[in-house]
């Protein structure tokens, strides 16, 4: 995949949407394109997160630990971006992060994510709201959650 | 040593100095005929005064022409044999005056090896180097002339005076009339620059000190912004010695005015007197004129004299300096050093120490009559608050420093006065940070096993005759003799037989003290010399063999390694490297600098690439432009990802909006190399710019077989070329057997590579001959290559490999993290078990598994005995697991 393959792909991510072409084409090309094989651990729950990673191809599993052994949260695909809160908050890495098919990354280290956030503030606007859509889920799944745990009472 | 450098002088070159005088004797009679001659060859031979021809000479006669060619034949070879004598006379005085600074550089470094320890809390390197190395140096010019130069100029100037003397006493008398004022002005006014001169060497040392330490503490000096405090010392430091300079000045040359008017006084009174004389009829001009002739000529052998009494002052004063910063007090016999016991004990039974007692510097008691007993084959742990002299006993144990009074006894052998070859080989002693030499890491490992050349070098004829002559040199300075080519190495002494079994058993304690994963890494990063180690160099072949044999067969990894192939491109090499298909050797062919070489140049063009590398070039260099443009010049991705650094990047900004892309082909010669410059940094997996297509790549790779094949000879020594089946000598032990390039853009491809390459390892049991080389690995300056850690670690194996008798541990490992203490004191411990072991320890609760603990407060131990009998009934033992 050449330069500019990613930088296209790279603008179809919501988060990029508004930002200048020449500044993707540089994310582009200072971030590493990283392949996993399946069953590849991209990061692992627990550990200290230096980077975020944008899914260019393939799909990967977000796995949480509990009590009662691990548990597939969500799967995700194409264009998702996946460890961002451990780089925008410093707490070690909330869940693991697994490949489920090949997947090809690009991952975005801590420095180059927050100059690029800092100096687009579209980019923070989206973030805020991938973050925003993000607990609206959460919240709707704790309510189910309480529900169902009344319902079976 | 002797105070006096006469003294010395005559101590040590009593023979060269005889020899020196009598050769300067034996050289006057030449040279009064050298200057007797002249007024031969012009009275007699040419003016015929008082002679007539032919004369008759050894029986032959001759008339005026073939007499004049006779006497001024003889006036060459007085001018021959005199300058031989000079000659051979300054050969001479250099060779003896070489030989007894050799001597006293010898005596001094020794003086070094014997200096008590606290004496180096005292002086710095930074005094005594210079002390060794420039201070001295001008005595070996002196030592040289010391009796040969008063000797022979002193005698030059007699034989001139004799000779005015036989012409006309009374100018004879007048030349030399005002000398005795001069000999008696210059000295005193000498004696002031001299006392000068000793204060001006006292400054430098401070000043050469004050560098030394601000080299050493430059951290400091930058974490807390002390350099204006720093400059302004220096500053101080140099005016002083500015200060002392200018009035060295102002004095030397009041000498040197002093000197040359009493020198040109001597014409004056020639002429006043010697004028009234010739007025009155009592003296011939012409014997004015042969006088004042006379009077300047002896100026240079006077001057001569003059200075040299400068001189010897100088040496004498220099002299008495440095020897007398060479007898600090305590300082032990040389024999301590030198004495060979018939056998070297071992230390058995118990260790007794009575009433020891050590002061500091300060006069302040560090051990107050400390009295201890342990048995020899206990491992003993020593704990105390700071302060509690626990450091001061195991340098006392170590012998390292000497007690001020009491007996330290090991089993029958007095370790007071036992030599160091007993104490040096029993005990070992390591303390907070040690110290590892700028040699390889195996000689450091082995550095306490060479106590003397045991097993002699054999030499062929020649090299023989060149060691006689060594042994010869050192014997005439009372230098060392000891070879060093021999093998020093002490097997016994580390109970094995022989160098295979010595390099087992490092790789066992290697083992100990965790240093083997460390070493082994290295070894992985070292080159070695196939033709020095074919072994090693098959083995690491068969190896590559082998890895490759695995990628092959997993899939999972055959991806994340591109192994160099003679005939395919490697993506994920720099097109550099791909050309090159080699490393190089040397600085012919810097990888950075591909596109000024000829030679590549030249390959390029035959391959018809070199328009498609300025065009790459123009592309790379237009996206460059592009991405990097708005980012401020101090941006770490210049450094990171830049193919065109901050300060070139306006440069080709304006080339690239000045040049057309369609017009390449028609550049000045420094745009050229700089688009050319460009491609040759491009790894198109990394890059991924896109600018290499297949042909490109292809036409690459027929170029790389070209650049191989007609290689000019003289450049044939400068790369080293990949082969698939010859071990790359200018490359590591792990890219020799990776043979090829990790794989850009695959997640831990760098870990999942080097797991293999273990597997590998431990499958050929390569590992142990891996760790072989990296012991070769070169440690740097004060073992700066390597970590703090591995240079403990390191200091702790060497004490180790020695078997001591006693091993005594100054808080050796608290500078490791937790896991790794506990894990090499348990490993210390094992292999201790039944020997001698001191330990000093800053917490308490480590003692555990100790069979002796001594508690130590005040200078004295308090309370002794078992950890487990300890923790029930002493106060002091559980008042510091407590603290702990």
């Amino acid at each position: 995949m050449s330069l500019k393959e990613e930088v296209e792909i790279l603008r179809q991510i919501p988060l990029f949407a508004k930002i200048e072409p020449s500044k993707i084409k540089l994310l582009a090309f200072t971030s590493e394109r990283l392949t996993f094989q399946p069953e590849d651990f991209v990061c692992e729950q627990g550990d200290n997160g230096d980077a975020a990673y944008f899914i260019m191809a393939g799909e990967a599993e977000v796995i949480v630990e509990t009590p009662s052994g691990p548990l597939t949260v969500a799967t995700l695909g194409k264009n998702d971006v996946v460890g961002e809160i451990a780089i925008l908050i410093d707490v070690p890495r909330t869940a693991t992060i697994k490949a489920k098919t090949e997947l090809t990354t690009l991952k975005i280290t801590k420095d180059v994510f927050f100059r690029m956030v800092t100096e687009f503030p579209e980019m923070a606007v989206e973030m805020m709201r991938v973050l925003a859509e993000r607990l609206v889920r959460t919240t709707d799944d704790l309510q189910k959650a309480k529900e169902m745990i009344r319902n079976g009472d | 040593m002797e105070h006096n450098i006469y003294k010395y002088i005559l101590r040590y070159s009593k023979k060269q100095q005889v020899i020196l005088t009598i050769m300067s004797i034996l050289s006057f009679p030449a040279l009064y005929y050298y200057l007797e001659l002249p007024k031969l060859i012009i009275n007699q031979a040419i003016q015929a005064n008082d002679i007539s021809f032919p004369v008759e000479y050894v029986g032959f006669e001759f008339d005026q022409t073939a007499f004049l060619y006779l006497t001024v034949g003889l006036f060459l070879l007085m001018v021959i044999v005199n300058q031989a004598f000079k000659y051979v006379i300054n050969v001479y005085q250099g060779i003896s005056g070489e030989r007894m600074l050799r001597r006293l550089r010898y005596e001094l470094y020794c003086r070094i090896l014997r200096f008590p320890m606290p004496t180096f809390k005292k002086k710095s390197p930074g005094e005594i180097i210079p002390m060794i190395t420039s201070e001295v140096e001008p005595l070996g010019g002196f030592i040289g002339e010391a009796f040969a130069l008063p000797i022979f100029q002193g005698g030059y100037l007699l034989v001139i005076v004799s000779f005015l003397v036989v012409q006309n006493w009374v100018m004879a008398v007048a030349a030399i009339a005002l000398y005795p004022l001069q000999a008696f002005f210059i000295p005193k006014l000498q004696r002031k620059v001299n006392l000068l001169g000793k204060t001006r060497v006292r400054l430098v040392r401070v000043l050469s000190d004050q560098l030394g330490e601000s080299v050493s503490g430059v951290e400091e000096v930058h974490t807390h912004d002390a350099s204006s405090n720093m400059r302004a010392q220096f500053s101080n430091q140099m005016d002083k010695i500015y200060t002392v300079r200018y009035r060295i000045y102002l004095l030397k040359f009041i000498i040197k005015f002093l000197n040359n008017f009493i020198q040109q006084l001597g014409p004056f009174f020639f002429y006043a007197i010697g004028g009234t004389m010739v007025i009155n009829g009592t003296l011939e001009v012409g014997t004015l004129v042969a006088a004042i002739g006379a009077h300047k000529e002896m100026a240079a052998p006077w001057k001569e004299l003059l200075a040299y009494y400068q001189r010897r002052e100088d040496a004498r004063i220099k002299y008495e300096q440095v020897i007398e910063q060479f007898e600090p007090a305590g300082m032990r016999d040389a024999d301590n050093q030198l004495v060979e016991p018939d056998e070297i004990p071992s230390l058995t039974g118990e260790l007794v120490a009575s009433n020891i007692e050590l002061s500091d510097d300060t006069g302040s008691k560090i051990l107050e009559g400390l009295n201890t007993r342990f048995k020899l084959n206990e491992r003993v742990a020593i704990i105390g608050p700071a302060g509690s002299g626990r450091e001061a006993l195991t340098h006392v144990l170590a012998r390292l420093i000497d007690p001020d009074r009491g007996r330290l006894m090991a089993g029958d052998v007095n370790m007071v006065t036992a030599p160091e070859a007993i104490v040096g080989r029993k005990i070992s002693y390591v303390g907070q940070h040690g110290y590892v030499f700028n040699t390889t890491l195996g000689e450091n490992l082995f550095f306490g096993l060479k106590h003397r050349p045991l097993h002699e070098k054999k030499y062929t004829d020649e090299m023989e005759k060149e060691r006689q002559t060594y042994i010869k040199n050192a014997e005439l300075t009372g230098n060392s003799i000891d070879d060093i080519d021999a093998d020093w190495h002490d097997y016994e002494l580390a109970g094995v037989e022989n160098e295979e079994g010595l390099k087992a058993r490092a790789l066992e304690i290697l083992e100990m003290v965790d240093l083997s994963e460390d070493v082994y890494r290295l070894g992985l990063r070292s080159t070695i010399d196939p033709k020095e180690a074919p072994e090693t160099a098959e083995l690491v072949l068969a190896a590559r063999r082998r890895f490759f044999e695995k990628i092959e067969n997993d899939p999972s990894l055959k991806n994340m390694i591109e192994a160099f192939e003679q005939d395919k491109y490697n993506t994920n090499a720099s097109v550099a490297e791909n050309l090159l298909f080699g490393t190089p050797v040397g600085d012919e062919f810097d990888l950075d600098r591909m596109a000024e070489n000829k030679y590549v140049q030249k390959i390029i063009e035959e391959a018809g690439l070199t328009e498609t590398f300025l065009r790459m070039g123009y592309q790379v260099a237009t996206l460059m432009i592009e991405l990097f443009a708005d980012l401020p010049p101090d941006h770490e991705f210049f450094q990171l990802y830049g193919f065109i650094s901050s300060d070139d990047l306006p440069e080709y900004q304006a080339m690239i909006s000045r040049i057309d892309s369609e017009r390449l082909n028609n550049l000045r010669e420094e745009d050229r190399l700089r688009f050319m410059s460009l491609p040759f940094k491009v790894i198109p997996s990394r890059h991924r710019l896109g600018v290499l297509t297949d042909d490109i790549e292809d036409k690459i790779v027929a170029a790389r077989h070209r650049f191989a094949e007609e290689l000019p000879p003289h450049l044939k020594n400068s790369v080293a070329f990949f082969e698939a089946d010859a071990y790359n000598a200018a490359t590591n032990l792990q890219d020799n057997i990776l043979f090829g390039k990790i794989a850009f853009g695959f997640a831990q491809a760098a870990e999942k590579i080097g797991a293999a390459l273990a597997t590998v390892v431990e499958e050929m049991s390569l590992r142990s001959t891996i760790i072989e080389v990296g012991l070769n690995f070169t440690v740097g300056t004060a073992g700066a290559r390597l970590n703090a850690t591995q240079r403990q670690k390191l200091c702790i194996a060497r004490a180790i490999i020695k078997n001591p008798d006693l091993l005594v541990l100054n808080q050796a490992t608290s500078s490791f993290d937790g896991a790794t203490q506990v894990r090499l004191m348990n490993n210390i411990l094992e292999e201790f078990k039944g020997r001698g072991l001191i330990w000093s320890l800053d917490h308490a609760e480590k003692t555990a598994d100790f069979d002796h603990v001594l508690i130590m407060r005040g200078g004295r131990i308090v309370e002794q005995g078992s950890p487990d009998k300890l923790k029930e009934s002493s106060a002091p033992y559980k008042e510091l697991l407590a603290a702990s």
